[in-house]
């Protein structure tokens, strides 16, 4: 289908693009366009202005900082994918950028945009929740960071306001024995998962001393694995069965919504499954 | 200096040694690699207008209203169209013909009127200068509809709780009926009968272009010219005749590059009707092109049944017979005009194909739903007759503790029993090559070590799991397929071939091209027959006025069928172009011959002169020749398959997967088939036509469901959620090769389009359910998701 | 409403082009009805079948998921380009003869895919191969052709190179 009509605008700098999206009621971001320009084809989404922040400076680069990395919001998945500062200082999100999609989306799709969509079954917003990483908004009000965690809210909801744009992802560097695990579960390569995990353990030879696990395609948005996370304190990652017994208590924390691929069941066996496999690989 | 025109292309110009037989690359497809091809969408005509339609959101309802007014004065758009507006251009029909005993259906009409039985179903059209335009007035449309029970489920719809067409008084479109004598008792006397019900959703084409037509109506000549995506372009030159009130030799069907079509594009359509009816209307060239989300919603679906089959077999693995009950659901239509009983048919007339069972009982029920209409797709009816044959053999053979191949062995119909006129369910088999085709396959694949590897590997917790699909495929159709029922599909088709004074011929045919190769093959034919290198040879189809009357491509015909129409004009060409010779050089024709763009003598090779001499003498010097001599140098020749309605081939295919049992996921380790067509006119092309339909057909087991709700909407319709077979999941596919030719044709080559699609899903089926053997687990339903594996192996509930 | 227009500058296939069209026209809309470009496809305009691909500066990215508006500046090469300019004259030959393509619906976006994919990866084995193009939907060939030419012209570039 062609795209209903709309307004187009493409603003110098930030404040002038809060102020276009101040100034109407449907008024939406466009970055690479990766998620919004096919919903748009469909006519599924005709918003009446689309501000494009393609020309704003500072979006688009990959910095070290004190705490660790700072990626701008315009960079694409294939900058990432590309770039070794990513591979050293946000691992998790190295290990998840070849799921994404093809390589022509990847070079267009960025991580704002991905991460302000908030599709359910996208990797890096459970990359974010399990990093911890923090979210930097501009908005009408000015600059504000959120924690990952608290970012999603609910299906393709997320702390952005009508007038906000999400500007930059800090990632903590990699904590000492720190190891990173990423599955994803999916009918074809590059197809949006239906189920996928992704985290880190910290461990010492093969023990895990603590872990931080996020899930996605299992609900309206990434679920942190508390209790499972907590029953693997402990475990050995060489040994099947214990990191099985911990796996069960997914069951606690997750309750995931049906779709096309896969019901409720299906989605928390193959949850399970993911975890004591990439928990394998490491041990 | 010449710009660069082309890319360096080697075509074999040394015409000694012949072209068929031989992996000629297409000359044809040198502008496709270059993006210079010339797609329907790609044509543009002064004035051309776009239309796009108004669909229904409701699987049944009447229309209670329907305003067009304000999408009327949008900006841009040029008329509207309702269902009764088109009346007065387009006359309605129905899908039936006469050799399907009892087949009914309603009539259907280019738009709706009072009533939709599909969600998708046109409702009104929108007629604009640019297709952007037409779609934003679309939502200027105001409809209101009062919703109708929707039939969904086959079951219910045979139950008949709600009648579709109160009219027809049930929903059965057709059933049939046949039982062999002697059956009850020969079953009885069986030692075991093993019973099993596979299920299988229905799935769709996914061309990637989708359906296209621009129809140009000229009332200074009320002559129609279409320019289609079609593969029967006399065939639809037939119905706009009919339909419109156009004299047939006033319309005009134009074909050039078609992105793919396996079927799909091979039907009437509503919406393309309604396209040219429009056309008329308006005067003036419109143009329909469906979008994705449109051509999963109307581009025929294929495929939907429930089919329960048994086999009854004595303790030394002979089969005694076949008893099949098969249930499929259409749309609300039968497809005009070769009918949606077809693929039903099919799978009554193909079940138990290989072998030599003299018993067999089968009932088939085709009942119409509220869903998108159905009709023949790439193998039609071959794939689920292949599957459950297949499958519920190698159930036998697992019964019997058998290997699956050695109970295959016994049971076919011998390599030497040909004819076989007995088969069961009536079709003949002019003679086909099972047991030689299924040694090949086993040497090729190193059966043996598979078995052997999959017996170590078990042991380590990995599953791998080997399945055999033999086959046999309808190829070369006679008027048994459609024209004995009535139907104005041409079962013959013709080709002419002309020389031009340099020495080139160009050859015209009225098979069609779609990729598969038809115009490289006819140019090898033409080539051979003629004399000539295969640069000198230029081939064009698709376009009723220029070319022969015929049938177009479908059911595996062209190569077969235009093929030989092909040589015979060639030779009779060669003929003529020897008797100007003959004349020229003052000798007796038979003392020469034609080679490598040269006349010869035949004995000793001599060249006597090039073919351009000839065709200078005989275009431009006639009056050198002797007094009564006429040259004849442009020669058209027509066939038609006459001793066998169908001409079958036979194949067999082998899958090799994994399975993870933990996930449920399928991995396709490698596939082989080993497919008997006949002479190989080309056998890249063949090899290429099997690689391509085997995918096709493990879309269709592993992938492909045309997902609908109780509500009769469909649910999956983006290429995201209905999901293709892309290259990371594919195997490669080994392609080996018996020819039996077939003596109805000199050239004897029978059909291999459809072979792949035909055999793949039963081999795969049987590989997933001999990998789950060691649980005592089996999968009966395709596509065979992750899933359903869980399911099957007891990881996951059924219910969620 | 009204159609919003804007006027884009861009150079396509190594011409600038100057063109007032609708912002909403996305990037292959624009190169086969405005500038007559027909070979560049369009199979689902969703970006997943991937017939559109071709290359926006340098890189290989999906023609229906960028509006023309955006490129302001771009350059743009097509199927039309690459093949005139001789670059993909290697990998077409291939193509021709493996039976690599049959309709050639999806050979454009097909050889723009495989075109980057030995750029970037010269090196890559046959499941390299089938994973890069894994994006590209083609129905008619079932993806082996495909594999083994783009495998033919890396093993051939391999030997000039002296690479093994």
């Amino acid at each position: 289908m062609k795209a209903a009509g709309f307004q187009y605008e493409r603003p110098n700098t930030l404040s002038q693009a809060i102020q276009l999206l101040a100034s109407s009621s449907d008024a939406r971001v466009l970055a690479g366009g990766q998620s919004l320009l096919p919903a748009m084809n469909m006519r599924l989404a005709s918003p009446e202005l689309l501000v494009d922040i393609q020309d704003i400076p500072g979006l688009r680069s990959i910095e070290e900082t004190e705490k660790g990395l700072r990626i701008g919001a315009l960079v694409t998945h294939g900058e990432i994918q590309a770039s070794d500062l990513v591979k050293r200082k946000a691992p998790l999100l190295a290990r998840a950028v070849p799921y994404v999609a093809h390589v022509g989306i990847r070079n267009r799709g960025t991580i704002g945009g991905s991460l302000s969509l908030a599709d359910p079954a996208a990797e890096y917003p459970a990359v974010v929740v399990a990093s911890d990483a923090v979210i930097e908004i501009q908005g009408p009000e000015g600059l504000r960071k959120t924690n990952a965690s608290s970012f999603f809210k609910g299906l393709y909801a997320t702390d952005l306001e009508a007038s906000d744009i999400l500007t930059a992802v800090e990632f903590q560097q990699p904590r000492p024995n720190e190891m990173f695990i990423f599955e994803e579960f999916a009918r074809r390569k590059g197809d949006y998962a239906t189920v996928g995990l992704a985290g880190s353990v910290i461990a010492s030879g093969t023990t895990i001393e603590s872990a931080r696990i996020a899930f996605f395609a299992v609900g309206s948005q990434p679920v942190r694995a508390e209790h499972a996370a907590k029953a693997l304190t402990g475990c050995d990652m060489t040994d099947k069965f214990s990191l099985e017994k911990a796996a069960q208590l997914l069951n606690e924390d997750l309750d995931p919504m049906p779709d096309l691929q896969a019901n409720r069941y299906t989605k928390l066996h193959l949850a399970k499954t993911l975890l004591v496999r990439a928990l394998l690989k490491q041990g | 200096m010449n710009a660069r025109s082309e890319i360096p292309f080697d075509l074999p110009t040394d015409q000694k040694t012949g072209y068929v037989g031989k992996s000629v690359p297409r000359s044809n497809a040198r502008r496709l690699v270059q993006g210079r091809g010339c797609y329907l969408d790609d044509i543009r005509l002064p004035r051309l207008a776009h239309v796009v339609f108004f669909r229904s959101p409701h699987a049944h309802a009447r229309i209670k209203s329907l305003n067009l007014s304000k999408a009327k004065s949008a900006p841009g758009v040029i008329a509207v169209f309702n269902g009764m507006d088109l009346q007065e251009f387009c006359t309605p029909w129905v899908g039936v013909l006469g050799h399907l005993k009892g087949i009914k259906s309603a009539p259907q009409h280019p738009i709706a009127i009072d009533r939709v039985c599909w969600q998708g179903e046109a409702v009104a059209a929108v007629v604009a200068e640019t297709r952007r335009q037409a779609e934003d007035a679309l939502e200027f449309i105001e409809a209101d509809f009062d919703i109708l029970p929707a039939v969904v489920d086959m079951r219910s719809a045979l139950e008949a709780k709600y009648v579709i067409h109160p009219d027809l008084q049930d929903n059965i479109c057709f059933s049939r009926e046949l039982k062999t004598e002697g059956f009850d008792e020969a079953w009885a006397q069986a030692d075991r009968v093993v019973e099993r019900t596979y299920r299988f959703s229905r799935h769709t084409g996914v061309c990637l272009e989708p359906r296209a037509i621009l129809a140009d109506y000229n009332p200074a000549d009320h002559s129609l010219t279409v320019h289609h995506a079609t593969q029967a372009p006399h065939m639809m030159q037939d119905i706009f005749s009919k339909h419109l009130n156009i004299p047939e030799s006033n319309v005009r069907i134009i074909c050039k590059d078609i992105g793919g079509s396996f079927g799909i594009k091979v039907h009437v359509y509503a919406d393309e009707m309604a396209t040219a009816a429009i056309s008329v209307a308006l005067k003036r060239p419109v143009k329909f092109l469906a979008d994705r989300m449109e051509s999963f919603l109307t581009d025929i679906h294929a495929r939907e049944h429930e089919a329960t089959v048994r086999i009854a077999v004595k303790q030394n693995g002979e089969i005694v017979g076949f008893d099949l009950d098969d249930l499929t659901g259409i749309g609300p239509y039968s497809v005009y005009p070769r009918t949606s009983g077809i693929e039903g048919n099919q799978v009554v007339n193909l079940t138990g194909g290989p072998y030599r069972h003299k018993h067999y009982r089968a009932k088939l029920n085709v009942v119409f739903t509220n869903k998108n209409v159905t009709c023949q797709y790439r193998a039609v009816g071959h794939p689920i007759a292949v599957a459950i044959t297949e499958g519920i053999v190698d159930e036998a053979a697992r019964e019997l503790n058998m290997d699956p191949a050695e109970f295959r062995r016994i049971n076919f119909i011998p390599d030497d029993a040909y004819p076989y006129l007995s088969f069961p369910s009536g079709i003949k088999f002019e003679c086909l090559s099972h047991q030689k085709s299924l040694e090949k396959l086993l040497t090729l694949m190193e059966y043996d070590k598979l078995r052997a590897e999959q017996a170590e590997l078990r042991k380590k917790g990995i599953f791998r799991g080997i399945g055999l699909a033999a086959m046999i495929e309808v190829t070369n159709p006679s008027p048994a397929f459609y024209g004995v029922g009535g139907a104005r599909i041409s079962a013959q088709d013709g080709a002419t071939i002309k020389f031009d004074p340099q020495g080139m011929i160009t050859v015209t045919c009225s098979v069609t091209e779609q990729g598969q190769g038809n115009e490289a093959v006819f140019a090898q034919v033409a080539a051979d027959a003629v004399g000539v290198s295969i640069d000198k040879v230029k081939v064009f189809t698709g376009d009723t006025s220029l070319m022969p009357y015929g049938g177009g491509t479908w059911a595996s015909r062209g190569a077969g069928i235009g093929g030989e129409a092909v040589l015979q004009s060639g030779k009779a060409l060669k003929s003529n172009l020897l008797d100007v010779a003959a004349a020229i050089l003052a000798v007796e024709k038979a003392t020469l011959d034609i080679h490598d763009n040269n006349v010869v003598d035949r004995l000793t090779s001599e060249v006597k002169m090039p073919l351009s001499e000839v065709g200078r003498v005989a275009y431009f010097r006639p009056d050198t020749l002797p007094m009564n001599f006429q040259s004849e140098l442009t020669v058209t020749r027509h066939y038609t398959p006459r001793e066998y309605g169908f001409t079958f081939t036979n194949g067999i295919q082998a899958s090799y997967l994994e399975v993870d049992v933990e996930t449920g996921e399928i991995k396709l380790l490698k596939h082989w088939c080993v497919e008997d067509c006949g002479t190989v006119l080309n056998p890249m092309l063949v090899d290429e036509q099997i690689r391509g339909g085997v995918v096709q057909g493990i879309g269709g087991a592993l992938l492909e469901e045309c997902l609908y709700d109780e509500n009769g909407q469909m649910i999956n319709g983006t290429m995201a959620d209905y999901l293709v077979p892309m290259a990371a999941e594919m195997p490669d596919i080994v392609v080996g090769h018996i020819q039996t030719p077939t003596k109805q044709s000199e050239l004897g080559a029978k059909g291999a389009g459809e072979a792949g699609t035909a055999g793949a899903p039963g081999a795969l089926m049987n590989a997933l359910n001999d990998a789950l053997s060691p649980f005592n687990a089996s999968l009966n339903m395709q596509p065979f998701t992750p899933q359903r594996v869980l399911q099957a192996l007891g990881k996951v509930p059924v219910d969620g | 409403m009204n159609e919003t227009r804007c006027l884009v500058n861009l150079t396509v296939n190594g011409q600038r082009v100057s063109k007032d069209v609708p912002v909403r026209m996305h990037l292959v809309d624009f190169l086969r009805e405005e500038l007559g470009l027909t070979g560049s496809h369009l199979g689902c305009e969703h970006g997943v079948c991937g017939a559109c691909s071709l290359f926006v500066n340098g890189k290989l990215i999906r023609g229906c998921l960028v509006l023309v508006a955006q490129l302001e500046g771009a350059e743009v090469s097509t199927i039309e380009g690459l093949s005139e300019s001789g670059e993909l004259d290697v990998l077409q030959q291939a193509f021709l003869k493996h039976n690599a393509l049959q309709c050639g619906f999806c050979t454009p976006g097909m050889l723009a895919t495989a075109y980057d994919l030995i750029k970037n990866n010269p090196k890559a084995g046959r499941d390299e191969i089938r994973e890069y193009i894994s994006g590209n939907y083609c129905r008619c060939t079932g993806y082996q052709a495909i594999v083994d030419a783009v495998e033919s012209v890396i093993a051939e570039q391999g030997i000039k190179q002296g690479v093994q």
